[in-house]
């Protein structure tokens, strides 16, 4: 069997060394929430390196990668008008609430 | 592949054996492992009027029970029988009903391709809307699943005593019938087009169905994992949706009007597909500002995306989301309203004629404009306090998704009644038909408005007697409207044996599907067409719309 | 059971092969765009959790076990590797190396999967199912409760996509092994490539959601 082509040899490489990295910094504390910004920042790189490498998205057709982009920018609508509610709410956590009866309402109750 | 003729009674135009309906035999065999889009599209067509007419039995029966104050039905019945309407009429009536049925058949016609890209998953998609009509059917049945369409939790994870999981799985498979059919669309539109059929040749009809398809691959997969959370819920009684174990009923809210706000839009974008054709061919004019149109199909796939939580104005939001959602849910009215002005442009000046197809499409306009404006009230955060959850609101969806859905639907089966089946129907049954539609549907749905506006709550089996009036009226209305469904099974089933040849083109239509036979071969077109015009050239001589 | 040539003609409605192959990969592409939907559901799901119960999901987090967790990254991307260049053999009509690849990713996905099989029998021993025996003394156990539903959920369903994607590789194995694929067809192992890279997307993020969560805490 012949070597594998070096492009993807590096790029193992280099997921096994960003796994290392995340493995490692996890560990250390940071402020505030860098922990996670790094964690995510950190599987966005190795995410890019399987896209533009493994899957060659970036070579690809202008009409892949929009199929790829529409994936992702309907997933940022998800998450950024559900923020708008999560963000803004005030409201003590659902879970101090007493847990609903369903007798919150009878009659003798108002 | 050479046309053989036979000929016909004297006078009529003769007709080709070789077509879809013959070619690959006739036996059910063939039929069940077919992979031409047009007999999948005829699959399609027979299982959805078997489910509009189940969904419709049961609206029969609600409107029974409303007639008098104290209803009919137990309490219990009522709640099985609006979500059994609504399951079905949702999910395998409306969602599929134009994409399955016309948007199969026609968009290769339509483009000028021989198939479909992916004949095999367009089967499998059928067989997946078969297997999960009939888990549907079975859980509400026989399970008595009482939760409304909606499955809000934790009514639905954690008290409702019927078969919710297995209605569950149902509306999780539909799910994916309809993300393999529009995966298989827009993969379709990008890579089949004819040679010379660039995107501003195409038919709205295909833009339409190309932006349905795009709400119905990036939606329905949130609702997919969605109803599976709360599958898994109910059966663990673990509680991410139910606040009683630490849970977030909104956040089942937000998720599920995530996909169930597009998929208004997935019912009614391929209705204004339907429309843009009827229109220009019965006004004899091109369609006025095509471009216009395109977008702003475009626009509503993506902005309809952007208004979800005005389902939630009285849910618990914050009110700075209720804002934002408010404002969103103003911007859609614009693309709307541009259709509905174009369509009305087209009209001037035309050369109207009123066949049946075009009255349908004329009542559609109508229709759709006070569902629309209605939509308007209710995106007003302080008007919705006083209508949420009023018959008000199920008289606005049913003006958007009856009044205009259903109606493109019929106008869309019959205008293309002759292509797909080689038969006219009787012209004046027909118009009749659409009459008693327009007249029943008025009738059955705006009292509602007025009962919402008084005050009357949705979903209760029983109500006080002051609204007895307007219930009186709408159900009376209701059986209008069920004369005037039936009555097409009756003509058209008989145009089947007896009615007339149509002949390629019997509405003297533009569009690549009128240059074909009637009903087409296998393969849609002897020759691959080249396309050199824009689409509704009605009167050439008019100013051409392609830059 | 006969294959099909190794230069076989496209289907009806296409008018070339390369034409068929390139649609097949876009409707691939497509169908990836409504996994990303699939899984965001549940990720919404997640970071709803997360910022309600901080503390809770740092601890829960703490109670994953990182070294199967890590161990099984490692499989898999090795696995994304060993896919890439099963895609590179096939185009250059290596055979046997092709063969050989798409058997070293099938074994690594198995290998995969048996370490989550383990993991999972260990937190049932140790009480950690949601619904079937969870039992957690923790002042957090309802948000630690939590965290484990969407844990068992969101591996559970990508373990069912390794599993589809184990056997869509098989297949493919089998069928370059009869010599279906050549330098000019090989859209089917292409298009199972961009299926099980994605897989493998999946879990570089579900990686640090699930296992590097509170590690920096005490």
């Amino acid at each position: 069997m012949k070597a594998p082509p070096l492009p993807l040899l590096f790029t193992w490489a280099a997921l096994l060394g960003l796994l290392a990295a995340t493995l490692g910094l996890a560990y250390v504390p940071m402020p505030g929430p860098m922990n996670v910004v790094v964690a995510l920042g950190i599987s966005v790189a190795k995410a890019l390196l399987v896209l533009a490498l493994f899957m060659k998205l970036f070579r690809a057709p202008a009409l892949t990668r929009a199929a790829a982009a529409a994936g992702l920018f309907w997933l940022a609508i998800l998450f950024a008008l559900s923020a708008t509610d999560y963000l803004t709410r005030k409201v003590e956590h659902a879970g101090d609430l007493p847990a609903p009866t369903g007798r919150e309402h009878q009659p003798g109750n108002r | 592949m050479t046309i053989a003729t036979v000929t016909g009674k004297p006078g009529e135009p003769v007709v080709a054996t070789k077509n879809y309906l013959t070619e690959e035999g006739v036996t059910l065999r063939s039929w069940l492992l077919t992979k031409d889009h047009k007999r999948i599209a005829i699959l399609y067509t027979l299982s959805i009027t078997v489910f509009f007419f189940v969904g419709g039995a049961a609206a029969t029966l609600i409107r029974l029970n409303l007639v008098t104050p104290a209803g009919i039905f137990t309490p219990d019945i009522y709640n099985r029988l609006f979500t059994l309407h609504g399951i079905i009429m949702v999910w395998f009536f409306l969602i599929p009903s134009i994409p399955n049925t016309m948007g199969n058949f026609l968009i290769p016609l339509m483009i000028g391709a021989k198939d479909l890209a992916f004949p095999r998953l367009n089967l499998l998609s059928w067989y997946l809307y078969v297997g999960a009509g009939l888990l549907a059917l079975f859980a509400i049945l026989v399970g008595g699943v009482d939760t409304g369409w909606t499955f809000y939790t934790p009514f639905s994870s954690m008290y409702s005593n019927g078969y919710v999981v297995l209605a569950l799985a149902a509306v999780f498979a539909v799910g994916f019938s309809s993300i393999l059919t529009g995966l298989n669309f827009i993969v379709t539109t990008h890579r089949l087009r004819a040679p010379g059929m660039t995107w501003y040749r195409l038919p709205v009809f295909v833009w339409s169905n190309y932006a349905t398809s795009v709400i119905m691959v990036l939606a329905t997969p949130v609702l997919a994992i969605t109803l599976a959370l709360v599958a898994v819920e109910r059966l663990l009684r673990v509680g991410i949706f139910d606040p009683a174990l630490g849970g977030d009923p909104l956040l089942f809210q937000h998720l599920f009007w995530f996909y169930s706000h597009p998929a208004v839009y997935i019912m009614i974008l391929p209705g204004f597909g339907v429309i843009s054709e009827i229109v220009p061919c019965f006004a004899r004019k091109p369609l006025f500002g095509y471009k216009f149109v395109v977008w702003s199909s475009i626009t509503i796939a993506v902005i309809g995306f952007f208004v979800w939580a005005h389902h939630m104005f009285v849910a618990g939001i914050s009110l700075y989301a209720g804002l934002v959602f408010s404002l969103l849910s103003y911007v859609i009215a614009v693309p709307s309203a541009i259709k509905v002005f174009n369509w009305t442009a087209t009209l001037h000046k035309g050369w109207i004629s009123f066949d049946a197809p075009m009255l349908y499409a004329l009542g559609f306009i109508g229709l759709f404009t006070i569902g629309g404006l209605t939509g308007l009230f209710v995106a007003n955060l302080a008007f919705d306090v006083h209508v949420t959850d009023t018959y008000f609101v199920v008289a606005h969806f049913h003006y958007i998704m009856v009044g205009g859905m259903v109606s493109a639907y019929f106008g869309g089966l019959h205008y293309w009644w002759p292509k797909i089946t080689g038969r006219l129907y009787p012209e004046w049954w027909a118009r009749i038909a659409a009459l008693l539609i327009f007249f029943g549907f008025n009738l059955t749905f705006f009292p509602q408005f007025i009962l919402g506006y008084l005050g009357m709550e949705r979903r209760y089996y029983a109500y006080p007697p002051e609204f007895q009036f307007w219930n009186i009226l709408s159900s009376a209305g209701a059986s209008i409207l069920a004369v005037g469904y039936a009555l097409p099974l009756f003509y058209l089933g008989w145009s089947l044996v007896r009615g007339k040849r149509a002949g390629a083109n019997p509405w003297a239509a533009t569009g690549l599907e009128w240059q074909t036979s009637s009903p087409p071969p296998t393969h849609n077109f002897d020759k691959t067409p080249t396309v050199t015009r824009p689409p509704y050239q009605y009167r050439p001589e008019a100013e051409p719309q392609d830059a | 059971m006969p294959e099909a040539p190794a230069n076989p003609m496209p289907e009806p409605q296409y008018a070339t092969m390369e034409q068929q192959a390139d649609t097949a990969a876009f409707g691939m592409w497509v169908f990836l765009a409504t996994e990303i939907l699939f899984f965001g559901g549940m990720l919404l799901a997640y970071t709803w959790l997360r910022a309600s119960y901080p503390e809770g999901v740092a601890e829960a987090g703490r109670h994953t076990r990182i070294v199967i967790g890590s161990v099984n990254t490692l499989v898999l991307l090795t696995s994304s590797f060993t896919m890439a260049w099963a895609v590179h053999a096939a185009e250059h009509e290596q055979r046997r190396a092709l063969v050989r690849l798409l058997a070293v990713t099938a074994l690594l996905g198995l290998l995969f999967l048996g370490l989550k099989g383990y993991e999972y029998h260990t937190e049932w021993t140790e009480h950690l199912v949601p619904g079937l025996n969870f039992h957690e003394e923790s002042a957090h156990a309802q948000a630690i409760e939590l965290f484990y539903f969407l844990y068992f959920l969101l591996t559970g369903i990508h373990g069912i996509h390794v599993t589809i994607g184990i056997g869509l590789i098989v297949v493919m194995a089998v069928r370059a092994r009869r010599g279906a694929f050549s330098s000019r067809y090989y859209t089917p192992v292409e298009v199972t490539g961009l299926y099980w890279h994605f897989v493998d997307i999946v879990w570089i993020f579900l990686y640090p959601l699930i296992y590097l969560v509170g590690r920096s805490g005490p």
